[in-house]
């Protein structure tokens, strides 16, 4: 079934791509359809989902790839993963109704997006650490065609250092992958094993070298201060669809790596470092809204609450690894937050990066001096903008709060220096609001006459990813009760 | 024994009489020729194949191995040969010397094979000749003044190199007195370590010239860019191939008093090093890839380095290998499909009109990176996982360094590929009709690149081969 789940995309992206003389709208409405079909499944997935015993994963197949080096094709879903992969279908569904007024090489498009939705499903489903890395991959390549291919700006650029830098990531998060499978006894590649088994605990050198290498990998990828360079250009240049995956879901990649590779299967290392761990991630918060408030150009501003945003999950997970500070439900609080916020970051961010991109399309800029008093031309924008930006700085009744909510309650409890982080709160609600009053009121400027309002396809792509953020904000329970089984199995793992 | 040899022996013939039926057949009809090489060619592949699962035996008094490595070895090589011919079809039918590179591509095959069977040093050295000679033709016969220079570098630097080999065999016969790998590995251990080590440095120099590998490493990017595609494309992948087999064998029988494993290493890293950073300023797509194969051979060297302290590492190399071979041939046979251009930027708006060969070639670069699911990933990850269990994870991080450091040149390619053509510029070289055999070629290298990647688990089954002496 999971097999299902990833692989459809990647089918219909396979035909798409092989049928040249396909009209336009036809495949604009497939990519839709197949995005429709596999969020279903999803659904079908989640309904059948029953929580697994700890370090077991639900709907798991495997089948030997390279038994020579004890790698499978293993695939599950647990706690962990399943409101990822829920999310993924989510976001690239929005995406999909969005695209449907794409006017350059549609069929293209779907065709890579479709192809992107293959390798982001099989990344949080992975159970085999190659498996993983061969996904983490893939994104990166079919992310740079994207950057490259839809781009505007300077788009060569800006993909290419998006690839370097994420190649990069993976590459050192390879060389931890093989670490852990020299010391694994049997050597294995298999995570569910390593997890069972962690290699390396009484080693402290090895131990933390490894952990170093798959830190660096995920913390480019997550991006985390001082590897988050590549973030911004590669934002401001992407497309629209495209910002809102690589915001929306491939920076999860980074985090979720953090809670499924190395808190599991490095505990010991993890509790030794985590509180370099948590000093990146008060330094992320606090140095993302910093440097988001200086912005002027809105999509860039955007980029750079995801710093801060990635930081609470840092910050989370850190505190996880504080086993002297605090109790066990005190973590596990904490990693429930950062779980959740994951999601909640995917939801908002995602609407937010798809209703920026309505300002390029209007008016051909970001730039927040550009535009003065939108609400009025446009009103369901102005709207869904500001819907967007309370959710973002964590205002009660969305997701966004519950997340930040437990990652600081299990955080302070476990270190309370870790308070210093809540000015980025602060910060963050500063500067939605002055981008609010800049962009949506005031004196009108010469984009404002004749700025037209959200069209339905951008109404129906962004609406219902808010709409999802209210409903996990208002009644959290169903999301939270599939994340905290497994939140604790983690914070169980890495108290071993 | 002749059975044991069969694949050799249908190389041979088959080269012996492409050349024969060559002179007698008038230019219209050498295609005669190229039947019978192909033929030649399936034949020993089938017959290698074959024989795979046999026991391994030695023949001709131990001078020769026939064992999992050399029946691998065959299959590729063999193989790797028929795809040259399938990208060269459109360059040489016609052509003035059509049978004679026939020919020359088989003889130089058999050197190959020979050297990854090799058992006893003479015929190491027997098998080096017969590898480089046909090959200083296979560079000359594009008569032009580049490929006269790059004929004239590989000749001189082969010729240097051959004579090292003879002088390191003489070295080492004369301190043990006999050139069986067996005999050597019994008797090395007791003779001096400063003549051994002469020996050995002096073997490995003519070996390191055939894989291409630094310090004997110059005449491969002339070769590359000088010499006919499809000798550009043999040359840079057949003789690598026997000669990697052929110094692991090699390595495996040297005492531990010799500090081979570090000369290896230290090798093998400032070979992918040198390879990757001159790739990064070339303009033309076959020297770029001439200095890649170089970086190839720099990761292929791991293996060796680790041989014998890991289970991976002869696995590794043999699956590395295979993988190389298929990868680099679909990168050259996109370069001979479209014999117009000679510069990367020329490459734009290819995968607009041509997808399969864009995607051909997105694959066969990606490949070469070691992107996964292709078949250099698995490599790259085995022979890195090798070098790590052996003892030495500072390999490991050198080649994936060195990745990165590749990923760069790879992208100055794949990225006007995947660009629109601007009209200013445009030559209409890339979108014109590319040549169909060659086109052919890629697509099949590529599909079989991604296959042997994904299969790389029943590939595997059949690597897991030991060494007979």
């Amino acid at each position: 079934m999971l097999s299902i789940v990833v692989f459809l995309p990647l089918a219909a992206a396979v035909v798409l791509a092989a049928a040249r003389g396909l009209p336009d709208a036809v495949a604009r409405w497939a990519w839709v359809a197949v995005a429709a079909v596999d969020l279903a499944l999803v659904g079908v997935v989640w309904a059948g989902y029953r929580t697994p015993p700890p370090g077991a994963l639900a709907w798991s197949e495997q089948v030997p790839w390279i038994p020579g080096v004890n790698s499978s094709y293993h695939v599950g879903v647990d706690g962990l993963s399943l409101p990822l992969v829920a999310l993924t279908a989510v976001v690239f569904l929005a995406c999909a109704v969005y695209a449907l007024r794409e006017e350059r090489r549609p069929r293209a498009q779907a065709a890579l997006f479709l192809f992107l939705q293959t390798t982001c499903l099989g990344l949080f489903v992975a159970a085999d650490l190659i498996l993983f890395f061969l996904f983490f991959d893939l994104s990166i390549v079919a992310m740079y065609f994207v950057i490259g291919g839809w781009g505007h700006g300077d788009p060569a650029r800006s993909a290419l250092k998006f690839f370097l830098y994420t190649f990069l990531g993976s590459l050192a998060l390879l060389a931890g992958f093989i670490g852990l499978y020299v010391a694994a006894s049997p050597h294995t590649f298999d995570m569910v094993a390593l997890a069972a088994a962690p290699p390396l605990t009484g080693a402290p050198v090895g131990g933390g070298l490894v952990l170093a290498a798959v830190l660096v990998g995920l913390a480019v990828k997550t991006p985390t201060v001082p590897f988050h360079t590549w973030l911004p250009p590669a934002h401001t240049d992407a497309p629209a669809v495209g910002s809102a995956v690589l915001a929306g879901v491939l920076l999860k990649m980074g985090t979720y790596g953090f809670v499924r590779i190395a808190m599991p299967m490095l505990p010991a290392a993890w509790r030794a470092w985590a509180w370099v761990i948590v000093v990146v991630g008060v330094v992320s918060v606090l140095y993302g809204a910093f440097v988001a408030l200086g912005q002027t150009d809105l999509k860039r501003m955007i980029a750079y609450t995801s710093v801060n945003h990635m930081g609470y999950v840092v910050l989370g997970v850190g505190a996880a690894g504080l086993v002297a500070g605090a109790d066990a439900a005190t973590r596990q609080v904490a990693v429930t937050g950062a779980v959740t916020q994951m999601v909640a970051h995917g939801l908002i961010t995602g609407a937010l990066f798809l209703l920026v991109g309505v300002l390029r399309d209007r008016a051909g800029t970001y730039d927040m001096a550009s535009f003065g008093g939108l609400a009025r031309p446009a009103p369901r924008f102005a709207t869904l903008f500001a819907v967007a930006a309370f959710a973002s700085l964590g205002l009660p009744g969305f997701v966004g709060f519950v997340a930040e909510f437990q990652v600081f309650v299990g955080t302070i409890a476990a270190v309370p220096a870790a308070a210093l982080a809540l000015p980025g709160i602060l910060v963050t609600a500063a500067l939605f609001l002055r981008a609010l009053q800049s962009v949506f009121t005031g004196p009108a400027e010469a984009t404002t006459e004749g700025f037209g309002d959200l069209r339905r396809v951008e109404v129906w792509s962004v609406a219902p990813l808010l709409g999802l953020a209210l409903l996990f904000g208002v009644l959290p329970r169903p999301l939270l009760d599939v994340i905290e089984p497994a939140a604790q199995a983690v914070t169980s793992m890495v108290g071993r | 024994m002749v059975l044991a040899l069969l694949p050799e022996i249908c190389l041979l013939a088959g080269a012996v009489l492409a050349l024969i039926s060559g002179s007698f057949l008038p230019r219209r009809r050498q295609w005669v020729s190229r039947l019978i090489a192909v033929a030649a060619l399936l034949a020993t592949a089938v017959t290698a194949a074959v024989a795979l699962p046999g026991p391994p035996t030695t023949v001709f008094d131990g001078s020769y191995a026939v064992d999992g490595a050399t029946g691998i070895a065959r299959l590729v090589l063999a193989l790797s040969a028929l795809l040259v011919i399938g990208l060269g079809v459109d360059e040489l039918a016609g052509g003035k010397q059509e049978s004679e590179t026939y020919a020359m591509l088989l003889l130089s095959t058999t050197g190959a094979v020979l050297l990854a069977g090799a058992d006893d040093l003479l015929v190491l050295a027997v098998a080096f000749l017969l590898t480089s000679i046909p090959l200083y033709g296979l560079v000359g016969l594009a008569r032009t003044p580049a490929a006269a220079e790059a004929t004239m570098k590989t000749y001189l630097l082969g010729a240097l190199s051959g004579i090292t080999l003879l002088l390191g065999v003489t070295v080492l016969f004369g301190v043990a007195a006999t050139t069986t790998y067996a005999g050597l590995a019994e008797r090395l251990p007791a003779a001096p370590v400063a003549a051994v080590a002469l020996g050995v440095v002096a073997v490995a120099a003519g070996l390191l010239f055939e894989a291409g590998a630094v310090p004997l490493h110059a005449w491969v990017p002339d070769a590359a860019q000088g010499a006919a595609t499809t000798a550009a494309a043999f040359l840079t992948t057949v003789p690598k191939l026997g000669a990697l087999v052929a110094l692991y064998r090699f390595v495996e029988v040297l005492p531990g008093e010799v500090a081979w494993p570090l000369l290896v290493a230290v090798l093998a890293v400032v070979t992918m090093t040198v390879g990757n950073l001159a790739a990064f300023a070339q303009d033309d797509p076959r020297r770029l890839l001439g200095w890649s194969t170089v970086s190839q051979v720099g990761y292929l060297l791991v293996p060796v380095a680790v041989a014998g302290r890991s289970d991976l590492a002869l696995p590794s190399l043999l699956l590395y290998l295979a993988a190389y071979a298929v990868t680099n041939l679909g990168a050259f046979a996109v370069v001979a499909a479209v014999p117009g251009v000679r510069e990367l930027a020329g490459y734009a708006g290819l995968a607009a009109a041509r997808p399969w060969l864009g995607g051909a070639l997105l694959v066969s670069l990606l490949g070469l990176l070691g992107t996964p699911p292709t078949a250099v990933f698995v490599g790259k990850l085995t022979v890195a996982a090798a070098a790590w269990d052996g003892g030495s994870a500072w390999l490991a991080l050198a080649v994936l360094a060195n990745t990165l450091l590749s990923l760069f040149y790879y992208l100055r390619w794949i990225g006007p590929t995947f660009r629109r053509r601007s009209a200013a510029t445009d030559d209409g070289a890339a979108t014109a009709p590319p040549r169909p055999w060659a086109a052919g070629a890629a697509v099949a290298a590529g599909a079989a690149g991604l296959a042997l990647g994904l299969g790389a688990g029943v590939a595997w089954t059949l690597l897991d081969v030991t060494l007979i002496r």
